[in-house]
């Protein structure tokens, strides 16, 4: 069936906005902790809110890790929302040292508290930021931001943030204060989102709008 | 700067949304519902919902507001008021809430804010303080909708909140509310700087200069307006004109 989004319930945070965006998109959502749904799925979608190694730890108390891994490896298009993005780098740094799903090479790191001059940043970050194309990745051409505008804001709440290996699996990143911090990473099919695209208005509907055509 | 962000502040009673002069005196403006596709339409950047009444009566009657909100408006939305424990946060979360607002509870039982940090993260732990001037630079913080003193100071409080997990602060000022005659930006100000959560401004604002004071005077990292846009005094389109011409940065929609 055309335009099928499974979307991972792993038991954390709240489901039903991520789910009502990719209705409100067109998708046909089905929301499952299922192994061989996860791991068979058309598009898959992992969200997220709260801390990385418990999250971490419910995917593996669901038997989850693998079945993720597998649909990787097909190469269909995966979306990390938020703590889901961070989910897919190799580790984070968040209450210790705690390995992540390794799908894309980098870790995931507190924001800095303070700007180069000393200006304290208010922690979390919360709040709307503009996109801004990253350095090695000028076109968003083929990927989920391809009908996005430069300088479209989106909407972000988070205290620590995705610092990819290879700068060139970085698409966007945002300035909070005078530091870039990575908005949205990719890999062949696999996608990462820092910000709430399912919050971000009509931007993030559009970001969504985008990922279901993929 | 990062982005002040300009938010509905949407007080509700039963199934009306109200509006009072200083938390008293509470009149029917409409329906919430209606009101807040307006404000999602209109480019807001944030919905508050506070159930003014609620903690009088020990509970939440949000959950219709919540759930047509959940159903048709993707910005982030806060809902405070009458919320007891970590159930009555799980059962907002869960009908679509992203945040939840408290206060009274916070101040009978401060430990309540670190376990709702703990089950579901500090980004959604909002606490809620109502503030009224005591001279000399002082503030009491007051629970029960303006009603009870706490014997907390504001920026005491601010601080002990933060730490143990809020992850924002939205300080109306009683004193302020509903008078539009301008944010106590002294107030803001205080607690703005004791914290390095940020803080919303709520109760006060009337015209577009306010919007000024509270980035530049108070230190505000976002402003809560409820009078003025009921009543359609000013417009989101009025803040981001007014901000983009005075050096505030504010997001703009596409």
């Amino acid at each position: 069936m055309a335009n099928t989004v499974t979307i991972i319930d792993y038991g954390i945070g709240n489901l039903l906005s991520v789910c009502r965006a990719f209705e409100y998109c067109g998708a046909t959502v089905n929301l499952s902790s299922n192994t061989h749904e996860i791991a068979t799925a058309e598009r898959l979608v992992l969200p997220g809110v709260g801390a990385f190694g418990l999250a971490m730890q419910k995917l593996r108390d669901n038997a989850l890790v693998e079945p993720i891994h597998a649909f990787a490896n097909t190469e269909r298009p995966l979306l990390g929302i938020c703590l889901g993005m961070q989910l897919l780098l190799d580790r984070s740094t968040e209450f210790g040292d705690t390995p992540g799903l390794g799908l894309i090479a980098g870790e995931v790191l507190a924001i800095p508290k303070t700007t180069h001059n000393g200006i304290t940043l208010k922690i979390p970050n919360i709040g709307w930021h503009e996109l801004h194309a990253s350095q090695s990745n000028r076109n968003w051409c083929g990927t989920v931001l391809e009908n996005t505008n430069q300088a479209m804001s989106v909407y972000f709440v988070h205290s620590y943030h995705a610092k990819v290996t290879n700068s060139h699996h970085e698409l966007a990143s945002i300035c909070y204060g005078d530091t870039p911090l990575a908005a949205v990473i990719n890999d062949a099919g696999i996608t990462g989102c820092q910000f709430h695209p399912e919050k971000s208005s009509t931007v993030g509907l559009t970001i969504i709008k985008q990922f279901i055509k993929i | 700067m990062t982005n002040i962000r300009l938010i509905a502040r949407l007080d509700i009673k039963g199934p009306n949304l109200i509006k009072g002069v200083q938390l008293e005196g509470l009149r029917i403006i409409g329906d919430p519902n209606a009101f807040a596709m307006r404000y999602y339409q209109e480019g807001a950047d944030e919905l508050l919902y506070m159930d003014s009444v609620a903690s009088l009566y020990g509970r939440n009657n949000l959950s219709d507001v919540v759930r047509y909100t959940a159903q048709n408006i993707f910005i982030p939305f806060t809902v405070g008021g009458g919320i007891r424990n970590v159930g009555d946060v799980d059962t907002l979360l869960r009908a679509g809430a992203d945040k939840v607002a408290i206060n009274t509870a916070a101040i009978q039982r401060p430990m309540l804010i670190t376990d709702v940090a703990k089950h579901f993260g500090s980004q959604c732990m909002v606490l809620s303080i109502e503030a009224k001037h005591k001279g000399n630079g002082h503030w009491e913080a007051y629970s029960d909708n303006g009603r009870e003193p706490s014997h907390k100071d504001v920026v005491h409080w601010a601080k002990q909140g933060e730490s143990l997990g809020a992850g924002e602060i939205v300080l109306t000022s009683v004193d302020c509310d509903g008078m539009r005659k301008g944010f106590n930006t002294e107030l803001i100000h205080a607690v703005s700087s004791a914290v390095t959560i940020p803080v919303i401004a709520s109760g006060g604002f009337g015209e577009l200069k306010h919007l000024s004071d509270a980035v530049f005077k108070g230190n505000a990292d976002a402003v809560a307006i409820a009078t003025a846009l009921h009543y359609q005094q000013v417009s989101f389109n009025d803040m981001r004109h007014y901000a983009t011409t005075h050096n505030i940065t504010v997001r703009q929609p596409s």
